[in-house]
């Protein structure tokens, strides 16, 4: 293990311009000048790290960006801006075949298991071809077959499954395959989109305790992406909260459940359905919903839906400030907690 | 029932919904039992292919071919479902049961305003004219939280959030003063602290206007802060069931222990999750004896030989298990 962490992501944005078709082109304003064409607001400056062997999750509702975050580290997007350091070497400008030998070291699972895998493709072939990417020697080849078995055997599978096609596994078998294919170059990351969100609540217990001990066997990191912040509760020791493309709270697990501090985890908290007794956690319910990431609100992204926010939210942004612990809190309540009376 | 429903609204008794497949028969419902008192919130849970949405469906008369209610009563106030006809379960629909889906885009016609979506029921199901109608929907549109009511009835549903669209689809369900709500997944699609929001709006309706609920979920967190009583369909059939506080604390059935051990939660924290090993049984061949029992940590020769059925068992429980568990056993 080294001092370098696994990854570190600085200032990370995402925008999406959208229109461009004629019709957007030909737009003009009372003045007769071009309209700039609107821009999704998706990723607005993330910044974190995550250490080897360690689980980081994202949190946050549809349309906060913790998708876009995963997708533009394992280079599915091209960042707008910002640094992605996988073990120092920033990858936010690599090209394809630059990021081939980054792909040895950070691989993805995905969320849904059915569109994960290719239909007309075996397992065997399905897990194998990340290896056969990263595997041009010959003699090295041979080996392939003997790993794919025992990789299989790794996620609970047979190797009788091997020749089969995906179309005649569950959702959670699938899902192994999925996560088989990831560590077959055996790489020190992987980025998980969602991967249990589209499985029933039995083989999702399966699945996260495959994945806690394919961590604690190779030393793996994750960047475990979840709505479900019980999911994460679980498989976390460093959670971030993100809305509306902002990071907003970011701590060690612990630290963050049992203290929260942003407004808007505390609701998330308070509104996730407990089938044990409710936590003492104080309640604050949300009004309305998420602005549109077309439009950002000005100062604080949140303060449209914040039962605290006053006159400075509006004007100012607020930062990720240290407050102890570990824990970086974006709210200026940090500088006002007599304005906090929930 | 357990717990003598004196009256029930609603009584489903031995219900059998089959779906005749070219590669064989489905039991999706294979004998679902269970009655609901005025006022009341029933808990349908169970995991996907469970039955729980289809026994909605059947309720409704909406089983289309190859599917088919092959035994069974439903009854509602006295007369049977099953047997009556369409011209019945479409007076039936919306005035005195009414369903609210999943995916409130799929529910809502892109094509029509959502005013006139609303129209539509009360001028089916009442004798109101015109502008009164318009009136009693502003009223309910204000009633599950839509501000501008007069004017948000003139757009259309893609014009609305995913949040507010299930507003729009819950103050349809209620328009026409049903006495029972058939909720299947209301809040699947929806984000938590929208969640939060429209369950809150489900409680608060259906307390206010008397009338009864089924929901059907996958998440027995949601159940167990929503309903009255739980019913736990496994493969088609009522494994457990009985009230709320009973049934998710000392559960007697091992697939209700092993759904509720299985939900990670924030109030603590554990190094694994206990899981139920495998997964669901092909539906169109099911074991002999026991559905659950390839599953089972209790499992005995018994269970291959005899399917067990419904026996009562401690507190307001019933359960379909040869070998249940007790209150303070493990499982």
């Amino acid at each position: 293990m080294t001092d370098t962490p696994m990854l570190q992501v600085r200032n990370l944005q995402m925008h999406f311009p959208i229109g461009g078709g004629i019709l957007d082109r030909l737009r003009i304003d009372a003045r007769g000048l071009r309209m700039e064409n609107p821009v999704v607001h998706a990723v607005n400056g993330v910044s974190f790290q995550i250490k080897h062997g360690e689980i980081m999750a994202l949190v946050g509702e549809s349309g906060c960006g913790k998708s876009t975050v995963a997708k533009s580290i394992a280079r599915i997007y091209k960042p707008t801006a910002g640094k992605v350091l996988v073990e120092g070497e920033d990858i936010a400008e690599h090209d394809f075949a630059a990021m081939l030998p980054v792909r040895a070291k950070m691989q993805m699972i995905f969320q849904d298991p059915y569109a994960s895998l290719n239909p007309r493709q075996r397992v065997r072939d399905i897990v194998a071809e990340p290896l056969l990417e990263q595997t041009k020697d010959a003699q090295d080849r041979k080996d392939v077959p003997a790993r794919i078995e025992a990789l299989l055997a790794k996620v609970g599978l047979n190797a009788e499954h091997a020749g089969r096609y995906p179309h005649q596994f569950s959702g959670g078998q699938r899902q192994r395959i999925g996560i088989a294919r990831a560590l077959s170059v055996t790489p020190g990351l992987i980025v998980a989109d969602e991967p249990v969100s589209a499985l029933d609540v039995s083989i999702q217990a399966q699945i996260l305790n495959l994945m806690k001990d394919l961590r604690d066997e190779f030393g793996l990191a994750y960047l475990f992406i979840s709505h479900d912040l019980s999911v994460v509760h679980h498989i976390a020791d460093h959670v971030g909260v993100m809305y509306l493309g902002f990071m907003v709270e970011n701590a060690p697990r612990d630290v963050l459940f049992s203290r929260p501090r942003h407004p808007y985890t505390r609701a998330l908290l308070s509104a996730a359905p407990s089938i044990k007794a409710k936590r003492d956690v104080a309640e604050i319910e949300l009004k309305g919903e998420v602005p549109s990431a077309l439009d950002l609100p000005s100062g604080c992204c949140f303060r449209t839906r914040c039962p605290f926010a006053w006159e400075r939210c509006a004007a100012e942004r607020p930062v990720l400030q240290e407050v102890g612990e570990g824990q970086t809190v974006a709210c200026h309540l940090i500088d006002a907690p007599e304005r906090d009376i929930a | 029932m357990q717990d003598g429903v004196e009256n029930p609204l609603l009584a489903v008794r031995n219900l059998r919904t089959y779906f005749h497949t070219f590669s064989g028969t489905v039991r999706a419902v294979n004998d679902v039992s269970f009655e609901i008192g005025e006022g009341e919130v029933m808990g349908l849970v169970g995991e996907s292919g469970g039955g729980k949405s289809v026994v909605g469906f059947s309720i409704l008369g909406l089983i289309d071919s190859p599917g088919k209610i092959e035994g069974g009563e439903i009854l509602l106030g006295g007369r049977d479902l099953v047997t009556a006809g369409e011209d019945h379960l479409r007076k039936v629909r919306g005035r005195e049961i009414s369903m609210i889906f999943q995916d409130p885009m799929t529910s809502l016609n892109p094509l029509h305003t959502v005013g006139r979506q609303m129209d539509e029921v009360l001028r089916l199901h009442s004798d109101l004219d015109a502008s009164a109608r318009h009136k009693a929907c502003i009223e309910m549109l204000e009633s599950v939280g839509i501000s501008h009511a007069a004017e948000r009835l003139k757009a259309y549903p893609h014009q609305f959030s995913g949040g507010m669209r299930q507003r729009v689809v819950i103050a349809i369900a209620l328009l026409a003063g049903p006495r029972l709500i058939i909720a299947d997944e209301p809040t699947t699609a929806l984000d938590v602290t929208i969640q939060s929001q429209i369950l809150k709006l489900m409680r608060r309706q259906i307390a206010s206007k008397g009338a009864s609920m089924i929901l059907i979920t996958h998440d027995l967190a949601v159940v167990s802060e929503m309903a009255d009583h739980i019913t736990v369909l496994y493969c088609g059939n009522v494994v457990e069931r009985g009230r709320t506080r009973d049934l998710i604390e000392t559960p007697a059935h091992p697939y209700t222990r092993g759904l509720i051990d299985s939900i990670p939660d924030t109030t603590e924290r554990l190094d694994r999750l206990s899981q139920i090993p495998g997964s669901v049984p092909d539906i169109r061949n099911l074991p002999a004896g026991c559905n659950f029992r390839d599953r089972c940590p209790r499992a005995q020769a018994l269970c291959a030989e005899k399917e067990p059925v419904l026996t009562p068992q401690h507190g307001s429980l019933m359960a379909a298990c040869h070998f249940p568990l007790k209150p303070g056993d493990r499982a």
